[in-house]
Parts: structure tokens; sequence; C-alpha cells
């Protein structure tokens, strides 16, 4: 019995450990530190994201009276101040761009819906990108991003957090400047927020758009712990019963 | 009131049960197979197994009838149909959690309930066929688990699909008919998911259940194998039952509920706290749509497949063709039917068997997970390596199986079964 449970339990851990060393490649990612269960985060979360991310992002899988509903924000208050593409409050989160927009940055910007479960790294992917963009002149928008090179998008919060400049590993280009190492960034010129207050923006947005990817997640593991409550109880007394009904084996 | 003729079927109740056992073998089955059914009382933790994959077959069919109410089999649709039963469908999200839980969960317990087999010789004379109906299932298992998982119509749904019946491709004259022939077009498109979702909602699970019928007919027919690997029936009581037998029910019905309750906590630990699973049950890029234009970062299958791909992407090309590593792939399964016939011992069980077959197991398992970690990972590094001596570890467990059984040193077996757990 005790050498069984030994050996599911390294395979277990082999499992697990083929899993987390997954992300081991690029440069690791901020820590977020979100809280699903937080609703003033996620309801500045869902603020900032509709004033400041919707206008080009979708996120038609969330509905407005969803979100009304989960982040305890009165309907009404919803339809004032952050329905800006829709007034039926059953609908999805549309973005305000036109069809023809592709042209403006050569993709269409991606529906925001799932992009936390489709991003490895989740909340913290969000966090980390949202901090990642610095100055690089061959774009087209003039930036860059640590997390995700190339990237199409303009650094829209540009005004908040300021601008960055990228940092190269030192002697990394000495075999003729072709290969430059990129290892991090550093503030070039400040913005309207300070950093700590930039920080928490990304956090509530990276909340938010957790909680956009599973408006489910919070309650799903509150139900859950009543769930493995119930199961532990069940348990004990089917073993209780085994034990009595096989007291005559021997 | 006229008494009613009493029942000339002897042995069976009267009443509603007397009236159907005179038109049906209710009651004369129960016992057979249950309430007289005779089963080892030294049945240890490895003999859960079997009745966990019971469950979770139960759990995928159920679960599976509610996802079919509310899913669209179209590449227009699908994807948000998946998302339209995470998020506005009553329980919805419980019930699509529970079926791709399952799904991991299914491979879990049946690798489980296989390597129990390996331990205390239940695929040995006279349980091969039960054995071959075990690796029809597991075949099939397969089929559906792949199928299944293109459904949600998800970037790595597509990419998946796109690779492994790809492989059908490297088939030498025949392949590029037979490719488009399952995909019925030119790429993997629409009418693909349409036929993957009538064969997995239909065709296998029916073939499944057959089979998973014939399996257990096959058990109740030869007895159960036990952990000391002899036959409890060669040493009968004066009332024909087997001295180191005991009823299944209620004995083993009790103690399955104990296992049954062990696995759902674990079960219901991942649906409600890690439905994802770190990436290994869920992966990310399957919550992007399906993009014939845009190729997920790195392809990979789901865990289950991992240690099969590893071997697929283990063996080179030659002569140019890429089908040898196919042709490895499919042996990696197909050997699995032969195990009966591949192993000499004179013992059943590990407990009497000597050091080499332990050694070898145990090599066996090890590479089988080292295979199963390769084919999470992208052909670089060191996991190639990796990957070519797994695939010899792999079928050396088997080919060199009838010498090592032979040669092994083994104990003497008891003739009565070594206490219960």
């Amino acid at each position: 019995m005790l050498k069984s449970w030994v050996l599911i339990s390294t395979m277990l851990m082999a499992a697990t450990a083929a899993s987390t060393a997954a992300a081991e490649e690029g440069i690791a990612l901020l820590k977020a530190d979100t809280d699903i269960t937080n609703t003033d985060s996620l309801q500045r979360g869902a603020r900032d994201f509709m004033n400041y991310c919707s206008g080009c992002h979708s996120m038609k899988y969330l509905r407005y009276n969803r979100m009304a509903e989960d982040l305890k924000i009165p309907l009404p208050e919803l339809q004032k101040n952050l329905m800006f593409t829709s007034d039926k409050s059953f609908d999805g989160i549309n973005s305000a761009m036109p069809p023809d927009a592709v042209t403006w940055f050569g993709k269409q910007p991606p529906d925001l819906s799932l992009i936390a479960r489709a991003r490895e790294g989740g909340p913290n992917y969000i966090y980390s990108y949202l901090h990642g963009f610095y100055a690089d002149k061959t774009r087209l928008w003039g930036v860059n991003n640590l997390y995700l090179q190339a990237t199409a998008m303009p650094h829209v919060l540009g005004k908040l957090q300021g601008l960055q400049k990228p940092v190269f590993k030192p002697g990394s280009d000495a075999g003729g400047g072709a290969q430059v190492e990129l290892v991090g960034v550093e503030p070039m010129t400040p913005g309207t927020m300070k950093p700590e207050e930039y920080d928490q923006f990304c956090r509530d947005i990276a909340n938010f758009l957790d909680y956009a990817a599973e408006p489910i997640k919070a309650k799903r593991q509150s139900m859950g712990v009543f769930v493995m409550l119930f199961l532990a109880a069940f348990f004990v007394f089917a073993y209780l019963l085994k034990k009595e009904y096989w007291k005559d084996v021997h | 009131m006229a008494a009613a003729p009493e029942s000339s079927h002897a042995g069976s109740a009267g009443g509603f049960v007397g009236w159907i056992d005179q038109r049906f073998p209710l009651t004369k089955l129960w016992r057979s197979q249950v309430s007289e059914y005779y089963a080892p009382k030294n049945f240890n933790f490895w003999y859960y197994f079997g009745v966990l994959s019971l469950v979770v077959l139960v759990n995928q069919l159920v679960t599976g009838i509610f996802l079919t109410m509310s899913y669209k089999p179209s590449a227009a649709e699908a994807f948000s149909s998946i998302e339209y039963i995470m998020r506005d469908l009553d329980w919805g999200w419980l019930i699509r959690y529970m079926h791709s839980t399952g799904a991991s969960a299914f491979f879990i317990v049946v690798y489980l309930h296989m390597f129990r087999a390996l331990l205390y010789g239940s695929h040995r004379k006279p349980r091969e066929l039960l054995w071959i109906f075990g690796c029809l299932i597991f075949l099939l298992l397969m089929a559906e688990a792949f199928m299944g998982y293109v459904l949600p119509w998800g970037n790595m749904s597509f990419w998946g699909a796109q690779v492994i019946v790809s492989l059908f491709g490297s088939l030498p004259v025949i392949g590029g008919g037979l490719v488009e022939w399952i995909r019925g077009d030119y790429v993997i498109a629409d009418p693909t998911l349409n036929r993957f979702f009538a064969l997995h909602v239909a065709a296998l699970p029916i073939a499944l259940i057959f089979l998973v019928i014939a399996h257990l007919m096959a058990l109740h027919e030869v007895g159960s194998n036990n952990p000391d690997g002899i036959e409890i029936h060669d040493q009968e009581g004066p009332d024909g039952h087997p001295l180191d037998g005991i009823p299944f029910h209620p004995y083993y019905t009790v103690k399955d509920l104990v296992g049954v309750a062990g696995f759902l906590l674990l079960f219901c630990g991942v649906i409600f706290f890690a439905p994802s699973f770190g990436g290994l049950f869920l992966e990310s890029p399957n919550f992007d749509p399906a993009n014939p234009l845009q190729t997920p970062p790195h392809i990979a299958p789901v865990w289950y497949f991992t240690p099969f791909y590893a071997m697929l992407r283990a063996v080179p090309s030659f002569a140019g063709t890429q089908v040898w590593g196919v042709i490895v792939m499919g042996a990696s399964v197909v050997i699995l039917f032969f195990l009966p016939w591949l192993d000499r011992s004179p013992v059943r069980s590990i407990r009497y068997r000597g050091p080499i077959y332990k050694i070898m197991l145990g090599i066996f398992v090890l590479s089988f997970i080292a295979l199963g970690v390769c084919g999470l990972k992208p052909p670089a590094g060191i996991y190639p390596t990796i990957g070519k001596v797994c695939t010899v570890l792999y079928f050396a467990f088997f080919l060199l199986m009838p010498w090592y059984t032979k040669l092994d040193r083994t104990k003497p077996v008891p003739e009565r079964v070594t206490g219960h757990a």
C-alpha cells in the first residue's frame, strides 16, 4: 500500500515538474498578484478596460448585464458610463473599430474575452505585457514590447506610464553588433502616473481580463470548498461502512 | 381472493420481481454476476482502477449527452458554442469541466489499470482475451479522445488534427488519397469537424460500450486475478465456493464505494480548483479560435498522447520517407496485444518474480514517463536523445520479455492468498 503511494506520487511529481518547466524560456514574466475575489479591483479594471481598451478590442463573449451582476455595478450606472457601443444590456462588448481598421495596424486587434486563458501565464502575462513597451524607432508606432516582440499595438497607456528604453546584455554585441540580446527595460521619460499607480492600474486590468476569461471562476472556487467538505465526509462514512462489512472477512 | 399460483422458477422471489424473473433472468443475473460472483478477498489499492474506469466512462457518457444539446458541430459556430456553454448555460461550465477533466482522468485510471496487469500478471492464461478486449478499449479510447479534442475548434484542436491526420499521408501509395478521405477536404475544415463529431458522439461510444461489456463478460467467465497471481478456484470449500473468495456484493461494492469517494475528491479538486491543470488538461492555445494562418508557438498533443508522440518523433526519416516513425508509434500500441504470449514466467505476480522483471518493469515505467515529458517539449536540447533512448527501452521491455522472464529466478507460489488489504 505504502509502496503504491510512493510510486503514484513520484509519477505525479514527474508530471507536474514537466508542466512547470514549460515556462523556462524567454524573459520571466512579472508577478501580477491579482485577486479574482477583489470586486473593487475588478470594477476599476472594468472601468479602465472600457475607457482605454474597448475602443479597439472587443470582448464579445462577456455580456454587459453579466458583468454588471458579477461586479456589483448597478445596471443604469453601467449603461450611462461604460456602454459605448450598445444600448442593449444583454449584448456582448463590441469594439468601436470600423471594419476597415485592420489597415491601421496591419492586423485586427484581437478579441480579449479569453486572452487571460489563451496566453501562458494568464494575468501575469497581461500585467507584464502592459509593462513591457519600450521605444523602438524601427516599429510603425515607435514602440516594441519586451514580452511580445514586434507587437502591432501602439503604447496606448504611454501617457500614463511614460516611455521606457530597452536594456541590452552588456557585451552581447561584441561579435560585430549583430547579436544583441534584450534583457529588460528601464524608465526613460516619466508619465502622469507614479510607478506604483501604474502597477495598480495594470493589476486591475489583468484582474478584470482574468475574470472576463472565466466569469464563473470565483464562484467555482468558493463552491468547490463545500464540494470537497461533502466528499471528505462521504469518504469517512464510506470507509466506516466498508470496515463494518469487512469485519467477518478473515 | 384466489391464491396466485406459486412461481415455478426455483429460487426466484414472488411479487413484482417474481413476475420479471419468469420473463427475464433478473435474479439469476444479479446472483451469478454480483451477489454470488466470488472475487478474491485480497484485492489491494491497484484493484480500484477497473471500477474507476467504469465511473469515468459513465461520467463521459452523461456529461457528453448534455454537452451535445448545446454544442454546434460547425467550423463557424463550434468555438462560440463552447463559450455559450461556459458562460450562458446554467451549470454548463460544470458539465464541460466534468467532461474535459474526465478525458484526462480516463487515461490516468486506464494507465494505472494496465499497470496493475503488469504487476500481477492479469493478462496471463486464461485471461488473454480479457486483456485483448482491454487493449481494444484503449485503442478506441485514444481515437475517441483525439476526435473529442478537435471539437472545441480551438487553435490547438485545429493544428493537432492537422499534424495527426497528416501522419496517414506518410503511408506509401495510398497516403495522399487516404488523408483527403479522412478530412473530407483538402485541409482540416468544416467537413472534418462534422465527421469527427459523428464518430465522437455515436460510432466510437457505441463500440466502446460493447467492448466494455465484452471485457466484463470475459472477466466474469474466468474470474478475477489477484495480487498473488493464483487461481482462487483451485481451493474450494465444501459449499463449492472458493475458500479465498468473497461475494462481490456486498464486500466489493462497499469497498469500491471508498475508492470512488477518494477518486471523486481528487477529480472534483481538479474541476473546482484547477480545471486547466496548469495547461496540461486544457492547453492555452486552445482558447484561441482555430486559425489556419497561425500555428501555435509549439504544437504538442494532450499529455496522455505524448509518450506515443515522442516515439513518433524519435525515429528519423529514412529512405526519403517519414513512415518509419508512424510504424514505430503504431507498433508501440500493437505490441501490447501480444503481451500474454511474450511473458514466459512460470509465475504471474510480481511478488514471486525475480529481480530481472522488477528492474525491467521499473525501467519501462520510468521510460514511459520520460517519453511523456519529451513529447510535451519542443524537439530541442536533450529531449530528442532522451526520446530515442526511451523508445528503445520501451520496446526492449516487450521484445526481450520471452528471454528475461524465463531466465528470472522466481519464488515458490503459495496455495492460498496471503491476507487481505
